[in-house]
């Protein structure tokens, strides 16, 4: 939590070319969380199909959570770098974007998916396989993009951050990707023990009656 | 061997099954062909080739929709599913035979659509057809196992294509880049990854789907 403090005060402090550039130490931050979080979520559904071992799957859940919220966040930081930096809100010229729109929209029906099943070891395993089928489209969809550039927008853009990253700049960076990372992990073990208890609380409830 | 003894027979009686109630295949050649008359009336009077194309891969994305919306209806109606978990075969033979159905029935589907949209529209090239052949393994691999995960669920008409329309967004890339793009090659390529990764991965993990 430290982490994520340092990370909101100290970046005013690093020399930038202009101000709307600062988007960019949270955008790509959340973005590679978003990332973590999913690869996080596959990862334990794996050990979940693999053990079947049932507390991967709140785990996987959570994980899933939390990438989507991260994600609905890069979207909207992406969003607001494309106003400032293009004009418009949405541009689907930049790949990352369109990459997370997708993604979002395959996570997004995740949950539907855990809604419209009965709890249980089935509900367990059809999560984790979707799961896991996500960090598999994420590659395949890039790969999409890429290729649907030529055909539906044929102008690419691109933010001009990649070729003169400064020694602050990139510690900057570092630090808030060490910042968003802490705090997706707190919220994420915050979560997970909320629901849990949420778990065993109904366990209770039905040994009682 | 008994594992492609296992498919062909699942398959078989899919196909065997449509043949005798004809409640499916009929209704997706009906609603191809009507959907293309919609987008005649659509589509304003001087829109390119190239939009037609596309609009007829989202006919071919619904009509999958709806032959797979169909596809475990009898397996989940007449408990057959518990069935056949039970059987001595490999489950992942149970997603391959329902598969190939699935392809069979895009298949026959296709052979109306195709020449409707040639006479409605304009003609095709064989890349699209390439395209369409490469495209329809995709969506019965990956519609295959999203149906039976649909199944399990109580909102399975709405839930099906929630599931389905993200996965399959680069399908429609790479269908709509073969048909019209210079060099259809890498499109065509690219669709044919897509069928090998999401074809491998939803049968290793059919199993996990069907079972507890």
């Amino acid at each position: 939590m430290g982490g994520t403090a340092l990370a909101f005060y100290w970046v005013p402090n690093a020399p930038l070319e202009g101000f709307r550039q600062r988007i960019f130490y949270f955008h790509v931050p959340i973005a590679l969380t978003s990332y973590a979080c999913f690869g996080w979520a596959a990862w334990k559904g794996l050990r979940l199909l693999w053990t079947r071992d049932r507390r991967y799957d709140l785990e996987s859940y959570t994980a899933v959570h939390m990438g989507v919220i991260f994600g609905i966040l890069t979207l909207l930081t992406g969003s607001i770098w494309a106003r400032t930096s293009w004009g418009h809100w949405w541009v689907w010229g930049s790949r990352q974007l369109v990459l997370f729109l997708v993604l979002f929209l395959f996570y997004a029906a995740y949950f539907m998916l855990r809604f419209s099943v009965e709890p249980g070891p089935r509900r367990a395993n059809m999560s984790a396989v979707y799961a896991l089928f996500g960090v598999a489209l994420i590659p395949v969809s890039f790969l999409a993009i890429r290729l649907a550039e030529d055909l539906v927008h044929p102008v690419v853009l691109t933010h001009d951050v990649g070729s003169k990253l400064t020694g602050s700049q990139i510690t900057t960076f570092l630090v808030c990707l060490a910042g968003m990372l802490a705090l997706a992990a707190t919220l994420y073990s915050n979560e997970l023990a909320g629901k849990r208890l949420d778990v065993r609380l109904r366990e209770l409830r039905e040994a009682l009656q | 061997m008994r594992y492609f003894a296992d498919v062909a027979a699942l398959a078989r009686k899919d196909v065997l099954l449509e043949f005798r109630s004809r409640d499916t295949l009929p209704a997706m050649l009906l609603f191809v062909v009507s959907a293309l008359v919609v987008f005649h009336f659509a589509l304003p009077a001087d829109t390119s080739e190239t939009a037609e194309t596309g609009l007829l891969w989202i006919a071919l994305l619904f009509t999958a929709l709806l032959g797979l919306a169909r596809a475990f209806v009898a397996e989940r109606e007449q408990r057959v599913l518990d069935g056949l978990v039970l059987t001595p075969c490999d489950r992942s033979a149970i997603w391959l035979g329902k598969a190939i159905g699935v392809v069979a029935f895009l298949v026959l589907a296709e052979v109306v659509a195709l020449p409707a949209f040639a006479l409605f529209f304009g003609p095709l090239s064989w890349e699209l057809v390439a395209a369409v052949a490469l495209a329809d393994i995709g969506l019965a691999a990956v519609g295959t196992l999203l149906a039976a995960m649909a199944a399990a669920g109580r909102a399975r008409e709405l839930l099906l294509p929630l599931l389905f329309l993200p996965l399959v967004i680069p399908i429609v890339v790479g269908g709509v880049g073969a048909s019209v793009a210079d060099h259809p090659a890498r499109y065509l390529g690219f669709l044919g990854l897509y069928d090998a990764v999401f074809a491998i991965l939803s049968w290793a993990s059919f199993e996990y789907v069907v079972t507890e």
